[in-house]
Order: C-alpha cells, then structure tokens, then sequence
C-alpha cells in the first residue's frame, strides 16, 4: 500500500500536471469549488426571484429550478457536451464543458438555498426594516441578506460537499478529475482494482467527511446564537 | 386646509379589511389630533393590532381612507418610504436587527432613509439611548440585552426617525411583568413632551394615566371614543362594562 501511494500519490493529487492541464484530487475542488463559487451569485439572483411576488422574476425562475431539480446532472452533461458545440460552433474542452454543466446545475440548488435563507428569518425583520423607512432593496441589503447569509453557510458547506461528489461523474467526458485519474492508475496497473478504487474512496471521504462536521457545528454555533438572541421574549400574546 | 385639518395628524375613515371572508375591520372611523395619545383598547381578536398597522401599511386595506399629516397614504404618488419615515413603529416582537449592535440599529434609519452624517447620526444615537435609558449600552448587541432593554432600543430606534408620529403595538405584551415598568415610563415620558402616539396596549392603568383618549374595540368596530376618566368610572356601553370587569377580576 506504500509503495502504491508512493507511486501514484502525486498522480491522484494532482493528475498529469505539470505535463498536462491540473487534474486528479486538484481538479475536483477547482470544479467543485468553482462550480459553487460562480453559482452563488447566480443563486442570489434566482432566489431573489423566487421569493418574488412579481410572476414575471418568479415564474422563470422557478421553471429554471424545477428544471434543473428535476434531471440528473449527466444529463445537463450530455446537453452541455452535444449542445454548447452545436451552438456557439466551437469546441469546448472538457474542463470547460464540465464547468460550465456544473455551474448551471448548481445554480438551482444553491437559489433554493437562497430562497430558505430569505424566507426562514422571522417576517417581524423585514417589517421592522421596512417600518423605519427602508426601501424594498434598502431592506434586503441591510437587514435580511446579513443575517440570512450566515444562516446559510451550513447550507452552503454542505452543497460543496454534495457538489464534490456529483463530480465524479464528469470522467465520462474525459474530464481528468479524481475518479479520471482512479481509472487511469487502474489501467496501468491491471492487477488489485480494490486497492485503486479504496485510495479513491478515501480522497473523496475525508474532506466530505471534515467539511460535514464542520458544517454540523457552524450550525450548532448559530443555533445557540438564535437562541441567546431569542431567549428574553416570553410567550406571544395577540 | 381648515384649521380642524391642520391640527390632525390622523384620520380614518369607514375602514375596512378582510382577511379573506372574515371581517376584521369593520368601518373604523376615528382622528387623532397632534399631540394625543390615543389608547387602543378591546378584547383580543377585535382588530386593534390589525388596524394600527394599516396606519403605515404594514397591512393593505380594502376599503375606507386613512389620511397621516394632511396626506392620503393611499395616493399613488406618495412614495410608501417617505410615509413610513414620517412613523415610528414599536412592535410587540420589538425586532430588533440582531445582528447591530444597539446604537446600529438606531443609526440605520437616519443614515439611510434621511441621509444624515455618520458622525451626526451616531451623536443622535447616544442621545436617544441615553433618553431611554440605556446609555451604558451602546454597542451591546440585542441578543445580551433584556427584553425591556431591547423594546427601549426598538423605542429610540423608531424615535431616530424623527416621527411626527408613533404607533406602539402591545410594546409590553412579550416582556416579562417585572420589565413592563420600565418601558411604560419611557412611553410616558414621550406623552409629556407632547409626542402624538398611537398605542394598543392591555396595561389599564397605563392607559388611564397617559391617554387623552380612548378607543375601545371589539369585533372591527370602534364601540366608544371616550376620556379614560370616564371609560373608566362609569362606561355606558354594556360590552366595555364587561371588559372592564373581567380584566379587574
């Protein structure tokens, strides 16, 4: 087992870098983390949207999340892959593609994280901020966006983990992610695919792994905040 | 504009709302003058909550007129931010923004609704907390204060605006009984100075004490108008005389 790690350590880290593009473990969190980065404030504009009374932001918006929702990410792979070509006449490279697929899938998910984040503060927040004059924006801006923000980092490491994950499945254009890599050591090596795909399986599992506790505790840290904040009122009368 | 006019700060006329077939406010007709208190009182579920907040359209009606300072705050043209800037608004919820400190969330409003310099607006911010206060407790953030503190905070910050107008509802119904006291007399202290104030409140002495008037509802309906010395001492509607009583009991 060394001597394997020895061996191909750097290869599952890295990929065929420097001699060719950054791939292996490297690659995965540049799309992950990318995908996630470039999605967020795409999110915050879908969100935005969805929580719109104006059915001419909510409906699109809404269409575009239970689309995306409702397909599986190879699938907006294969679009991305076919369609991208088809319409900008040009060849992408893989990463690109990926990337790209990846970004728009995304997007869905972290705007229904979005939307959660606006809707889950109490209603009394955006009337107090309305109340003392502050416009529709003003409000958001100053009130709600700070507060729903930190709410939503659980959310938000959590989607990064998932996101980490669902990558995987972009070897299947050639993209030299993990997983590529994985395969590629299993070709060179022909014998002991067990010991190949563990390694594999311990690249994804610790950071996930890590990221998920860390997530649990971000979001036992605002919980007991809530709750300070919360505890001198006493029950609602009306 | 008539003198009567001008000397109104409030008139409501045959409101009405709905909640959808339900009747909450069922023809409210009333004026405030400048410089009154007006004591809103009435068993629960009888639309006191509901109507003060038509006041600065935290809710929509569908029909009647309510006119603030010479305004319809229906008209298209009045912008829905210069309404509520000229109203400062005390909730029982206090809603505070947790994440300002007391003297943020004081300073907001002046900073971004009336554009007045940092430095300007934080000054203003000491003296208002210090007027309820709490000057000791500046940049305490709202989740270390005490329910009383932080409904004294959410005072100051609806007096930053420099309201002609406050509208207070139930501003001690979430508070614990040994901090109602302390946010009664900061109100109190407003009525001396002449601030016309709005208040829905189940505290009847408080209400004798500071109302030049009061509207007793039940039902959607404003029953009587009356000066708390009479509403208190000899009511001649049936339903306050029952109200009165069982509160007494």
């Amino acid at each position: 087992m060394f001597e394997f790690i020895q061996k191909y350590g750097l290869f599952y880290l890295l990929g065929g870098w420097p001699e060719t593009e950054l791939g292996g473990f490297a690659g995965t969190l540049v799309l992950a983390g990318v995908g996630v980065g470039v999605s967020f404030p795409l999110a915050i504009v879908i969100g935005f949207a969805r929580t719109s009374k104006n059915p001419a932001f909510f409906i699109p918006a809404s269409v575009w999340v239970y689309m995306l929702r409702g397909i599986p990410l190879l699938m907006i792979l294969f679009w991305a892959y076919f369609l991208i070509p088809e319409l900008t006449g040009r060849a992408m490279t893989p990463f690109a593609t990926a990337m790209a697929a990846i970004i728009i899938y995304e997007s869905a998910f972290m705007a229904e994280i979005v939307r959660a984040g606006i809707l889950g503060l109490p209603k009394g927040q955006t009337e107090a901020a309305r109340s003392i004059g502050l416009g529709y924006w003003q409000a958001m801006r100053y009130v709600v966006l700070p507060q729903a923000l930190v709410n939503m980092i659980p959310s938000f490491v959590n989607q990064f983990v998932s996101t980490v994950k669902a990558t995987s499945i972009v070897y299947i254009i050639g993209v030299s992610e993990l997983t590529f890599v994985a395969q590629q050591v299993n070709a060179i090596e022909v014998t002991n695919p067990v010991r190949t795909f563990i390694v594999l399986a311990f690249f994804y599992f610790i950071p996930c792994w890590g990221l998920s506790v860390l997530s649990r505790k971000i979001e036992r840290d605002i919980g007991a905040r809530r709750k300070a904040a919360n505890a001198p009122g006493k029950e609602i009368r009306i | 504009m008539t003198d009567t006019a001008r000397n109104t700060m409030v008139e409501i006329r045959d409101l009405e709302k709905y909640y959808s077939s339900f009747k909450v406010l069922d023809g409210i007709s009333g004026s405030v003058k400048k410089g009154e208190v007006i004591v809103i009182c009435g068993p629960s579920g009888s639309g006191k909550s509901t109507m003060i907040r038509t006041i600065n359209r935290l809710e929509e009606i569908d029909g009647g007129q309510i006119v603030v300072d010479g305004r319809d705050i229906h008209d298209r043209n009045y912008d829905i931010n210069q309404l509520r800037s000229k109203i400062g608004f005390v909730f029982q919820q206090f809603n505070l923004f947790p994440h300002l400190s007391a003297r943020d969330n004081v300073t907001l409003s002046p900073l971004k609704v009336a554009g007045m310099p940092a430095r300007e607006a934080s000054e203003l911010a000491e003296h208002l907390l210090q007027k309820v206060g709490l000057s000791d407790k500046l940049d305490a953030m709202p989740a270390s204060l005490s329910g009383g503190q932080q409904q004294r905070v959410a005072i100051a910050r609806a007096l930053a605006q420099n309201a002609p107008l406050m509208l207070f509802d139930e501003p001690t119904s979430a508070l614990d009984p040994e901090m109602v006291g302390e946010v009664l007399t900061v109100i109190q202290q407003l009525a001396e100075e002449g601030q016309t104030m709005m208040i829905v409140t189940h505290e009847m002495g408080f209400a004798g004490k500071v109302a030049d008037r009061i509207w007793f509802m039940d039902r959607g309906r404003i029953l009587t108008q009356s000066p708390p010395g009479e509403f208190f001492n000899n009511p001649e509607h049936p339903r306050v005389q029952k109200f009165l009583s069982d509160m007494l009991r």
